[in-house]
């Protein structure tokens, strides 16, 4: 397919991989990591590892939309999809995220009418097809999402739509990553930054990681291909002893991003003083709820929930995994009681949290394993 | 305070766990219990199979068998409840026949006849139910197999989704064949008979819920003639064959890896795909090797027949797109392995559920 299969050539990505080991430093070992969850899928869909020489090591990092929503906030959504009047629609990699009394999907089977949706639209045109019952968006997302809910919003407005509203969930990058970068135990080298994040906030917002912290990141595309040149341009850096922003993506992402997303959020969201975080507790100024001028529409406003804090498993320790401080088969409940099917920390939910990944693929990404068939 | 295990003590735990018989322990029934995958396979082997116990179920084959006076017979029966009723390419009447046919034809039996269970909702018009008979028809025509006994019932509306339809098949395997996972030995080469995902693609953009519009049409067709010149050409070195079916080439795979206790290696770019197929999964965030087909074989055959098996799959009109996918190795036991098209690899495991669609 054009434009795509340029992207993922296995040519182009061998001179690539050259030129990557000719800038390690012998007897070096780096650790990367790379924010944002699509990263970890690429990298794990692609072999992005079988590229890379032994020493430089791809750390998981907290950038998984589902993985980081609280099991409390899971189950304020399981209430309000359980009430009679309303159809409750979300993604569809939230339905399996378990909260502290089961996931979605299982509210479905208990009777809940819940429904996936591919956008914030989808959940609009049934709101409009269903006036005679309530129509619940639940928004998770960093910034990537959060500006087609904030334009669904501001149509449901315009349009007078009375029975639909958003339960917001919606997450910012930046205290994240200053959360990973605050913590005493670091040890990461470089980033690779979140490019569908960075195509609405642009690579300015990031200047705080060099400047305080002395350490690159590199803006990457999506691709395989992608990944590999921002590992290169990392290195390069490293090498010359540079540390700066740099935008790998310059394809998509502008240096100042998207000023009319990044409007429109500011009509819609107002920040929250603090949100919590699973596994990495609670950070302030880290997510969004609607502004006043939409509390018309705030799911939290118009339903009762029971917005009970869940406690991360005491045993779980996924803030570790994701700093890169330990590696996930270190963690104590790793494999046994915290699997893919019964996961207790946020690392493990999704596919594309680090553990998951781990457990699924780890074994084998690391060996050099010969497919000629 | 648990010993801290060595990295390989903990990836040795996970295969263990992973060879562990399923256990069923959900509380309720979940759309994922329906999906073939991880989930589907507790249910079935974590539930229903040991209620249920005997030998021609625990084979867990397409179909069972069984020796009725020195005859083999393959006994299989499936249900079919696909929405929309009528998609492009074919209509659930036709999938009701040609899924059954192609349950017995990958268990190396000749299709000999079939049984039909109608479940109907009040209120169906009587030009479906109709058109869907006719389909039936058509498609028991083509597979050269009579339907030849059958029970329908009517349900209240909204009890069903304006129909539902059960077969159940009957064959006989010809002396000398036999087809099992366990015979799969390292070094088979690994068959797909044509382009996968079409059926599973074709079904979603039906649903008319994602506003794509592609010219992908489900390959749903009797596997029959594909699967009877295997075993011409190949006789006793076809080891095994299966209907990709729900979960796709990826799950077929993996449950022969398991089952025989053998690696599995494809290689990406060989795997035919359409590229409407290639292009809907990129937009939907899904991985066509996981999506359903319903007139595709995978063939296990030893590496000394393959290019006789490839010609015989090509030479029929159902594989014409046929071709040589992969290979059985000693390692890693269990697992499926894909090098990719950018010249990495990657794990190919069971999904849970279905596969769903990622955010970002």
């Amino acid at each position: 397919m054009r434009f795509v299969d340029e992207f993922r050539n296995a040519e182009l990505a061998s001179a690539v991989s050259a030129s990557i080991t000719a800038l390690c430093e012998p007897g070096r070992h780096y650790k990367i990591m790379e924010v944002c969850g699509g990263h970890t899928h690429t990298i794990y869909r692609y072999g992005v590892q079988d590229h890379l020489p032994d020493t430089i090591e791809l750390v998981h990092g907290p950038g998984c939309p589902v993985c980081v929503i609280p099991m409390g906030r899971v189950d304020d959504g399981i209430a309000i999809a359980e009430r009679d009047d309303v159809i409750f629609t979300c993604f569809g990699d939230m339905m399996r995220v378990p909260g502290g009394n089961g996931s979605l999907l299982e509210a479905k089977a208990r009777g809940a009418d819940v429904r996936m949706v591919y956008s914030p639209l989808d959940a609009l045109r049934i709101a409009r097809e269903n006036p005679d019952r309530q129509t619940v968006f639940y928004a998770i997302g960093f910034e990537t999402t959060a500006p087609s809910t904030a334009l669904t919003l501001m149509r449901a407005k315009a349009d007078g739509i009375s029975n639909f509203s958003v339960f917001c969930n919606h997450v910012t990058i930046i205290p994240a990553i200053k959360a990973i970068l605050d913590s005493p135990d670091l040890r990461l080298d470089a980033f690779i930054g979140p490019g569908h994040v960075s195509t609405v906030i642009g690579c300015r917002p990031y200047d705080f990681i060099p400047r305080l912290h002395g350490k690159p990141l590199v803006c990457a595309g999506f691709e395989p291909l992608d990944l590999l040149q921002s590992v290169y341009m990392i290195m390069k850096q490293l090498a010359e002893g540079r540390t700066e922003v740099e935008n790998q993506y310059g394809r998509v992402v502008q240096w100042d991003g998207n000023p009319r997303a990044l409007q429109v959020m500011a009509d819609v969201f107002a920040l929250r003083p603090y949100f919590e975080w699973r596994g990495l507790g609670s950070i302030s100024h880290s997510a969004l709820m609607l502004s006043p001028r939409y509390a018309d529409f705030d799911a939290e406003l118009r339903f009762s929930t029971p917005g009970v804090r869940v406690a991360d498993p005491k045993a779980c320790q996924c803030g570790e995994v994701l700093k890169g401080v330990l590696k996930p088969w270190e963690c104590k409940v790793f494999g046994t009681a915290c699997t893919p099917e019964t996961p207790i920390g946020t690392c493990m939910v999704s596919s594309e949290g680090a553990c998951a990944a781990y457990y699924n693929y780890g074994q084998y990404a690391k060996q050099r394993i010969h497919l000629e068939v | 305070m648990p010993k801290q295990l060595t990295e390989d003590e903990v990836g040795g735990r996970i295969e263990a766990m992973r060879r562990r018989r399923p256990r069923f322990v959900d509380e309720r029934i979940t759309m994922a219990h329906g999906a073939g995958g991880k989930a589907s396979r507790q249910l079935v082997e974590g539930l229903i199979v040991p209620l249920l116990d005997n030998p021609a179920l625990a084979a867990l084959g397409d179909a069972a068998l069984l020796g009725v006076n020195g005859t083999q017979l393959a006994f299989t029966t499936d249900a079919f409840v696909v929405r929309p009723i009528r998609f492009p390419g074919g209509s659930i009447g036709e999938l009701a026949v040609n899924g059954t046919v192609n349950d017995l034809a990958v268990s190396g039996a000749r299709p000999l006849a079939l049984s039909a269970g109608l479940i109907l909702e009040e209120g169906l018009a009587a030009d479906v139910l109709r058109a869907e008979v006719e389909a039936m028809a058509a498609a028991a025509r083509r597979a050269d197999v009579p339907v030849t006994t059958g029970d329908t019932k009517v349900v209240e509306r909204g009890k069903c989704d304006s129909m539902y339809i059960v077969t159940t098949g009957v064959g006989t395997v010809a002396p000398g064949i036999a087809l099992a996972p366990t015979r799969v030995r390292p070094g088979d080469k690994i068959l797909v008979s044509g382009t996968i995902g079409d059926h599973g693609v074709a079904i979603m953009l039906a649903r008319g819920e994602l506003d794509i519009e592609a010219d992908v049409r489900s390959d749903t067709q009797p596997l029959w003639s594909l699967a009877a010149a295997l075993i011409e050409a190949c006789g006793d070195h076809l080891h095994c064959m299966r209907d990709a079916t729900r979960g796709g080439v990826a799950t077929v795979l993996n449950e022969i890896a398991l089952a025989a206790e053998v690696g599995v290696v494809i290689a990406e770019e060989r795997v035919p795909m359409r590229p409407e197929v290639i292009g809907a999964g990129e937009i939907l965030g899904i991985d066509p090797l996981y999506v359903a087909n319903e007139g595709k074989l995978v063939a296990f055959v030893a590496p000394e027949r393959a290019d006789a098996a490839l010609e015989a799959l090509r030479g029929d009109p159902a594989g014409v797109d046929a071709a040589i996918v992969g290979e059985v190795r000693e390692e890693p036991p269990g697992r499926v392995l894909g090098r990719t098209t950018f010249g990495g690899h990657r794990m190919i495991d069971v999904l849970v559920g279905d596969p769903l669609p990622r955010i970002c």
